[in-house]
C-alpha cells in the first residue's frame, strides 16, 4: 500500500522535499514507516527523540496501524507563535 | 476566524471578528519578532505551518477555552514566510462578558498553540541558522 509522508521544518531539510510517497506491506504500523524513512535518511535520527507524527492531520501513536492513502507528517517540535 | 496567512497581521481585524455587543473585554495578544535570542543576533525568522492541521489545532484550543471560561468569540491568526524583527507572527483576541475570562482565555490560548499547532520557526542569524523547537527556547 501507498502512504503519503508530509515533511516539514528541519525533517523537510533532511528529506530534502515537503512529501515522500513510501510503499509499505499492508497492515503497517507508523514506526514501521518510520523505520523505512530513516534507512533512507539517517539524518533523521537526529530529531528521533522529539520527532512527533500525524495521521490523517491526528496525532498519533506508534503503534497505529496504517491504510493505503493514509496522510502522515513528521513534526518536528513545534514552536510557533514567539518566545514570550 | 482561525488562519494562517502570509501576509502581515493586522490586529484589527482580531478584535474586529470577535467584537460582540454582549461583550465587555476584548484580550488581545501578539507575538512579535525579537532582536536578541539566547545571546545571539537574529537577522530575519522564517515560519512554516502545516496549516490543514494547523487551523484544525487552533479550533480544538477554542472548543477547550469553551469548556473552561464563558467567552463570546475567540479569533487565532498565525503568520508564515520571512518576518523581520518587530513583525507579529502570532494574534490572538478573545472576546467575553468580563475581563478575567478574556484574559485568562487568551493566555491559555497562546500556551497551548506552542503546545499543540504545527507551526514551526527558523532563526536566521548573522552567522548560521536553525530550527528552533521548545527544548532550545528558553522562554517557551
Amino acid at each position: 500500500m501507498r502512504v503519503r509522508v508530509r515533511c516539514f521544518a528541519a525533517a523537510r531539510e533532511i528529506v530534502g522535499a515537503g512529501e515522500l510517497i513510501v510503499e509499505l506491506p499492508e497492515g503497517s504500523t507508523l514506526n514501521q514507516l518510520l523505520e523505512q524513512i530513516r534507512g533512507r535518511f539517517p539524518k533523521l535520527d537526529r530529531l528521533s527523540g522529539s520527532l512527533l507524527l500525524s495521521v490523517n492531520r491526528e496525532y498519533a501513536p506508534g503503534e497505529r496501524k496504517l491504510a493505503a492513502e493514509d496522510e502522515v507528517a513528521l513534526i518536528p517540535p513545534v514552536s510557533g507563535g514567539a518566545d514570550v | 476566524m482561525f488562519e494562517i496567512t502570509d501576509q502581515p497581521i493586522c490586529p484589527e481585524t482580531l478584535v474586529t471578528a470577535v467584537s460582540r455587543s454582549s461583550s465587555g473585554a476584548i484580550a488581545t495578544f501578539l507575538g512579535v519578532v525579537r532582536e536578541q535570542t539566547r545571546g545571539r543576533r537574529v537577522l530575519h525568522l522564517e515560519y512554516e505551518a502545516y496549516g490543514e492541521m494547523a487551523i484544525p489545532k487552533m479550533r480544538e484550543i477554542a472548543d477547550e477555552i469553551r469548556g473552561k471560561w464563558e467567552v463570546a468569540e475567540i479569533a487565532i491568526v498565525h503568520r508564515v514566510g520571512r518576518l523581520e524583527i518587530g513583525e507579529a507572527s502570532v494574534a490572538i483576541a478573545v472576546s467575553a462578558p468580563h475581563r478575567h475570562q478574556a484574559l485568562a482565555a487568551c493566555a491559555y490560548a497562546i500556551d497551548r498553540l506552542k503546545e499543540t499547532v504545527p507551526v514551526w520557526k527558523k532563526e536566521v542569524w548573522t552567522d548560521g541558522e536553525e530550527w528552533v523547537g521548545p527544548a532550545s527556547c528558553e522562554h517557551a
